[in-house]
């Protein structure tokens, strides 16, 4: 591989200073950029949907309803869950780091479509004020996969906008996918095979196919969702002779996989995280490479499993249970295959790897929850509890979260060449390990107990578990705020990070920190597999047979 | 090196004038009950079931020509492929709940 880039042949120039003005931030085609704006943009919106979970949590402290009305109660956990899934997590990983570093790991310059790489993010960040306004005239029952419903109990106009929303930013998913598949094909450095690509690239490959497949699909659905308001065409309203079963059909044949554009890229992240901190070759890189795409088309299988009281046949209930369980295979084969690249490994506990060993105890709850929710018999026993909302919380935040603040972490000295404060950054990581489970373990108590989700008032019995949670959920609020103030403090103060500050393995480690504006000074030939930590321990021959 | 293949203008020509007798064969259609027509008891579905192999046959026509998975290289025509999988995928397991609704009965109900 090539030397990493120094200072003296880039000139001292990188993305960062090559230019300069607002306009050459706004309108440039440079992905690194583009990622550094999606990362302000979802930052944004994390903080925005974090409020609205603090002012959940407030109101769940007792069990009366003395802070909201339900129906501003029902408006907060909404946009909640729209900013977040939509506007935080599916954008998360891929969009800023998939942005800054897919082109740069496989020895790019750029993405395949600059242009539509700018272009992708004005739609996200553009819609995101109409599905936000949409919640102070809301009426109740914003239950995401109910939008098509109650079409007298909400005003059409807000239900139609934040489907619009939904509907525009929903491009910028595809277009995001659009251009990583090209890229991957199309712009490998001369040497980099397949199966050298780093595991990051492979899981963010999984993950377009699925913003390609998938997205269309809740694209189509909200149009007609739209036709049927505007024109009265019966598709999903009993009303005009539609099925709500076929819109929860159609909503989760997206939704589910969706859980896996959010998971996957975490995945990803954590196999970079996990070899770099352990100093030794990826365990079963093919299995883990395969199981991400395995993980990409089962999870377009198993959509039903959201249904199984919503008036699907049980047929199609006991089939949807049956491969729900096919999802749990690759899965664990991630896991265990991490836990082993663990084995025998120089570990160094610095903070991506917190993050990590986070990570794959948050998931190992999550998923192990999902193997039980699957399970048609349980399902319908907490359905609709807090069960529910512990489980989710557990794979899509504490996993996929994990993910991005370990990879951003781990990445953040090459993005901005600046070194953060190790020391808090380690005390962060384990706050927010702590404050998560404090948060979230008590649902799966409360959710078994038998509390209903979505209401604002619960009787008192409940009180101990929800007081827990709401206590985890200031200090996981602590948690998340402590990077806020370290990051940002290191853009100024912080020492200068040199090309490879881990000692790592990869192409974004071979050119400066921050990258210069074409990503390497000279363009690399890459000549070893993936994760050649180690090479001097031979493998041990076995002979086989007499 | 792979070779770009040109499509003579002649094919886009007579793809679109197949795609416009097959939009006027769809209005047509449209105005027409064809189960009376039919011996035997058809049901008006046959409409429904005309007017979709008329809109899978210009769909076909498309893909094939105008976007050019005719000719194009094989990774190509595997996504397209692809993706008419999953909208199969779609289609039959969203089906399976529908036709399988009366074969076993819930407890209680």
């Amino acid at each position: 591989m090539s030397a990493p880039a120094s200072p003296a042949e880039t000139g001292g120039t990188n993305y960062l200073n090559a230019t300069h003005g607002i306009g050459s931030w706004l309108l440039t085609r440079d992905h690194k950029r583009i990622g550094i704006l999606y990362l302000l943009g979802i930052s944004v919106f994390f903080v925005l949907g974090g409020l609205m979970a603090v002012l959940i949590r407030a109101e769940l402290a007792t069990p009366q309803g003395d802070l909201f009305s339900s129906d501003v109660y029902n408006r907060l956990f909404t946009m909640h869950g729209i900013l977040m899934i939509f506007f935080f997590l599916i954008p998360s990983i891929p969009a800023v780091l998939g942005n800054f570093l897919l082109p740069i790991m496989i020895g790019a310059k750029d993405l395949a479509f600059p242009r539509l790489n700018l272009a992708q993010l004005v739609p996200l960040h553009d819609r995101r004020g109409d599905d936000v306004r949409v919640a102070p005239d809301g009426r109740h029952r914003h239950r995401l996969d109910l939008l098509h419903s109650d079409v007298d109990e909400l005003r059409p106009g807000q239900v139609i906008v934040t489907a619009v929303g939904i509907f525009v930013a929903g491009f910028s998913s595809i277009l995001t996918g659009l251009n990583f598949i090209v890229t991957i094909h199309r712009m490998r450095a001369p040497g980099l095979t397949w199966f050298r690509l780093p595991l990051f690239v492979w899981a963010h490959y999984a993950t377009s196919i699925i913003q390609i497949l998938g997205t269309p699909v809740i694209a189509i659905t909200i149009l007609l969702v739209g036709a049927e308001r505007l024109f009265h065409i019966g598709v999903f309203d009993p009303k005009y002779g539609g099925d709500p079963v076929l819109f929860q059909h159609l909503f989760w044949f997206y939704s589910h996989p969706a859980v896996y554009i959010m998971i996957l890229p975490a995945m990803g992240v954590m196999s970079e995280l996990v070899t770099a901190f352990s100093r030794k070759r990826v365990f079963g890189y093919h299995f883990i490479a395969f199981s991400s795409l395995f993980i990409a088309v089962i999870g377009f299988l198993v959509w039903g499993h959201h249904m199984f009281i919503s008036g699907q046949s049980v047929v199609a209930g006991a089939i949807f249970s049956f491969l729900t369980m096919l999802v749990a295979i690759p899965s664990a084969v991630k896991v265990f295959n991490w836990t082993a690249t663990l084995y025998k490994g120089s570990i160094s506990l610095q903070t991506p790897m917190l993050y990590a060993l986070g990570f794959i105890g948050v998931f190992l709850i999550g998923g192990l929850t999902g193997v039980m929710l699957g399970t048609l018999g349980i399902n319908i026993y907490v359905h609709d509890t807090y069960f529910i909302v512990a489980h989710f919380h557990y794979v899509m935040v504490g996993s996929a979260i994990m993910g991005y603040l370990g990879g951003l972490h781990f990445w953040w000295p090459k993005i901005t060449g600046r070194m953060y404060n190790e020391f808090w950054s380690k005390i962060s990581a384990i706050v927010i390990f702590i404050g998560f489970n404090t948060t979230f373990f008590p649902q799966f108590i409360l959710g078994y107990l038998g509390m209903p989700r979505r209401y604002h008032m619960y009787p008192a019995e409940f009180q101990t578990w929800n007081v827990l949670s709401s206590a985890g959920a200031t200090i996981l609020g602590f948690g998340y705020l402590m990077p806020v103030v370290y990051l940002l403090w290191s853009l100024k103060f912080g020492a200068k990070a040199p090309a490879n500050p881990w000692g790592a393995k990869g192409l974004e480690w071979e050119t400066s920190s921050p990258p210069p504006v074409l990503n390497f000074a000279t363009p690399p030939v890459v000549t070893e597999e993936a994760y050649a930590y180690e090479t001097s321990t031979p493998a041990k021959e076995v002979t086989v047979g007499v | 090196m792979s070779t770009v293949h040109v499509t003579p203008v002649r094919t886009y020509l007579l793809v679109f004038f197949a795609l416009m007798a097959l939009t006027l064969l769809t209005v047509g259609a449209a105005h027409v009950n064809i189960a009376h027509h039919l011996p035997g008891q058809m049901t008006d579905a046959i409409n429904d079931a005309v007017a979709m192999a008329i809109a899978v046959t210009k769909a076909t026509l498309v893909i094939l020509f105008f976007m050019g998975v005719w000719h194009s290289a094989r990774i190509n025509k595997v996504v397209v492929w692809s993706s008419f999988f999953f909208l199969f995928v779609l289609f039959a397991f969203s089906l399976a709940d529908y036709f399988s609704r009366g074969w076993l009965g819930v407890p209680g109900k």
